[in-house]
């Protein structure tokens, strides 16, 4: 974790940290006292200032020489070119705004700071509001709270594993095809036609098999159908013909293993096709729609005498649904910002859950005897009683976000980094992992610097208020 | 709701049966929902955890979960391969660098807090204002100057290199967390003291810092954790033999696929210690968390 909690670090007094476990660390809510000289002494008992120089001394070297100063050279740095020969002013502040792959970067950071911090405090508020209903709310807070403390290197490995394509491999497609699977037939059968020969009752039109003949009530229809291996259906019921009487008929495998069996005909060892969607069509329109039973066999209920041809749609033969592909350069950007929803989630609902405990419930007590409705407490004074709180989370995640690099990093692969790419990854990458412009390098860093530059102002402003 | 039911809250309103049903409902409502989020943010590390102890060829078969119906998989032999593949010394590598940075934080940081707390002397809280003005720089402003002067230094490369940037970068928070918590420290107590005329030294070692332990603990372990975590500095600052796990694992990332059985036990080692530190010290690490963020 190269990120710091460091956001609004300036106390806010509005809020005491009551909902810490007790110690010590809440002498603080009195005001400092050393901040002030106390008059009332009448002669300072305390050290020479010059021996806080000597506490001060290694302190104010290290942040000189390795934070300090690189902010200065980096100023200068940023105004040359990559080998640092040449002057070009302002030249890689122009192509950070006119350079195609900067310009991704900056806009994945904007969608990061939209969205990112705005779910973190909303699930932050909402957890912190539940568990306040749960008797086992330590357990959940420490669940929620525990990617807080895994390196964001192994959250990136985690979520890869968890975005993995195949559904047999990755959980987030193994439960999203599950769940799709339950609420739409999936039985494609992909790869399945009809004999490309005059004696085949069907054929391929435009993706769907179609008989040949119209088709007649009394008459069983058979479509038999090949290009499975006779494996993928050998838990199937063997094929049957269908009853007489309306339109109806059989859609099977026209395959025996080993060879043998009689084309065009059901034989006792074929199986039938469950599952699949079979329309009657009249000029053109669906007429109606049926779907075959485990032995293949379809009836079509209450269809006007007429003739038809029947038809298997192309959904019937397209391959399965199979997953989300979650690392793709469309969806890139989401699933990182889940898996970084994931890490700061339970930060989020710890600093709300405290902020919470804070609230005197004298205040929510009469409201609900007032006759306010749950929601109205929360709307009307829980939310705004917080609003300090939700501004520090907000705040420090605003921070957090425009830093972001490990989890990019980590989980985007190669291929699709380009498109996943944000600031301070950009700003490694044309350093250091093989882009070699140190010149480029200064001018991100120096933008990185000044887009947090507000939230230091904001530091500032609020820590001087607050020691007042 | 709870607070309706506290005893004490006499006057409370009575509920219409309906408005009953519904606080029962909606109450089971939130357990599940609550029993899901918890299974959602769960389930991604054990699957790390499952995935690590599955051979190679049954995690390209099926998934992980699989497990639970033939416990028979699982086999430790990923992790064997790994030590055996020399990771064992980038974990000693992570060690040397992360508890040599947590101990100088915490002195050097201690010293300047206490400076800032209880010693007068002209410019402090400008100074001060300064070392919050430094909480939020990204540490990408100094990995450019930082590596030339390495260079210069002939430190590049070096356990050093990446100790002394992480003290560095460690220093704003921990002079501020320390600070405040030093600042709260009764008056008295230090007067005390220097009435005894014991020196500055002496207090600070014998009156502030056995009473700022609690703080210094929550420091401590977000240091700890912080570079223990750390990616960013050692992939630049820290040459293949003194790399740390992050930075070897990170090595590995390119072929994420046929590698998954080095990268799910190593991500898993060197994940279970800070959460062994975690789970030990929560308390001190919410403590701090609030300190440093709300107070």
């Amino acid at each position: 974790m190269t990120e710091r909690l460091d956001g609004p670090q300036a106390p806010g007094d509005d809020i005491p940290a009551a909902g810490a476990p007790s110690g010590p660390i809440e002498t603080r809510s009195a005001p400092a006292p050393a901040a002030r000289v106390d008059s009332s002494t009448p002669h300072r008992l305390g050290p020479s200032p010059r021996m806080a120089v000597f506490f001060l001394l290694p302190a104010v070297l290290l942040l000189g020489a390795w934070v300090v100063y690189p902010i200065i050279y980096s100023i200068f740095r940023s105004l040359f070119d990559s080998t640092g020969d040449r002057f070009v002013g302002l030249g890689n502040y122009g192509s950070i705004f006119t350079d195609s792959a900067t310009l991704t970067t900056i806009r994945n950071n904007v969608i990061w700071v939209v969205v990112a911090p705005l779910i973190v405090t909303v699930l932050g508020l909402i957890f912190a509001v539940l568990t306040e209903r749960i008797r086992w709310a330590t357990a959940f807070k420490l669940i929620l709270f525990m990617p807080m403390a895994v390196s964001l290197l192994a959250a990136g490995v985690i979520f890869r594993l968890v975005y993995e394509q195949d559904p047999d491999k990755g959980v987030a497609n193994a439960v999203i095809t599950a769940v799709h699977d339950t609420f739409s037939s999936s039985a494609g059968y992909p790869g399945a036609r009809p004999r490309e020969n005059d004696q085949a009752p069907a054929a391929v039109q435009s993706g769907a098999v179609v008989t040949k003949q119209q088709v007649q009530a009394g008459q069983p229809v058979l479509i038999p159908l090949v290009g499975l291996s006779p494996d993928v259906v050998k838990d199937a019921a063997p094929a049957k013909a269908a009853p007489a009487g309306g339109v109806s008929g059989t859609v099977w495998l026209d395959v025996v293993r080993g060879g043998g069996g009689t084309l065009n005909q059901i034989d006792p060892q074929e199986k039938g096709l469950a599952g699949i969607t079979v329309e009657a069509v009249s000029g053109g329109a669906v007429k109606g729609t049926a779907e075959t039973a485990a032995d293949g066999s379809f009836h079509f209920a209450g269809l006007p005498a007429g003739s038809y041809v029947v038809r298997l749609p192309q959904s019937n033969f397209q391959a399965p649904f199979n997953g989300i592909t979650w690392l793709g350069p469309g969806l890139i950007t989401p699933a990182i910002i889940g898996a970084y929803i994931w890490v700061w989630a339970g930060f989020a609902m710890v600093l709300i859950a405290a902020g919470l405990s804070a609230i005197p419930r004298d205040a929510l007590e009469a409201a609900r005897i007032d006759g306010a409705t749950e929601w109205q407490v929360f709307r009307r004074i829980t939310v705004p009683l917080l609003t300090p709180v939700l501004l520090v989370v907000f705040v420090t995640m605003i921070i957090n976000v425009l830093k972001v690099f490990d989890l990019v990093f980590i989980i985007a692969p190669g291929s699709v980094q380009p498109q996943a790419n944000v600031i301070a990854l950009e700003m490694w990458r044309v350093s250091f992992g093989g882009g070699g412009n140190q010149g480029m390098g200064s001018a991100l860093a120096i933008f990185l610097l000044v887009l947090v530059l507000p939230f230091m102002i904001f530091n500032i402003r609020r820590f001087r208020r607050d020691e007042r | 709701m709870t607070t309706l039911t506290e005893p004490g809250s006499a006057q409370r309103i009575e509920r219409g049966l309906l408005g009953r049903v519904v606080d029962r409902l909606g109450g089971g409502v939130v357990q599940v929902l609550l029993v899901l989020v918890a299974v959602f943010w769960l389930v991604p590390t054990l699957g790390l955890l499952v995935v690590s102890l599955r051979g190679e060829v049954e995690n390209n078969a099926s998934g992980w979960w699989t497990l639970f119906t033939k416990p028979a998989q699982v086999t430790f032999e990923n992790y064997g391969n790994l030590l055996a593949a020399g990771f064992s010394s980038s974990f000693w590598n992570t060690v040397f660098i992360t508890v040599p940075a947590t101990l100088l934080v915490i002195g050097i940081a201690a010293m300047a807090a206490y400076a800032f707390a209880w010693i007068e002397f002209p410019g402090r809280d400008a100074v001060f204002l300064v070392v919050v003005a430094l909480l939020v720089v990204p540490v990408q402003i100094a990995l450019i100057p930082i590596a030339k002067m390495y260079g210069f230094l002939g430190i590049f490369g070096s356990i050093a290199a990446v100790v002394l940037f992480h003290v560095a970068f460690g220093l704003p928070f921990a002079i501020f967390l320390l600070r405040n918590f030093f600042a709260g420290i009764p008056r008295e107590l230090l007067e005390a003291a220097r009435m005894d005329g014991a020196q500055e030294w002496r207090i600070f070692a014998t009156v502030v810092f056995p009473l700022a332990k609690p703080a210094i603990a929550s420091l401590g372990i977000f240091q700890f954790l912080w570079v223990w975590n750390d990616l960013l500095v050692s992939l630049v600052f820290a040459d293949t033999e003194n790399q740390p796990m992050t930075k070897a694992l990170q090595s590995q990332m390119r072929q994420f696929g046929t590698n998954v059985d080095i990268l799910a036990p190593g991500a898993f080692l060197s994940l279970i210690i800070p959460l062994v530190l975690f789970f030990a010290f929560q308390r001190y690490f919410v403590q701090g968390m609030l300190a440093g963020s709300v107070k």
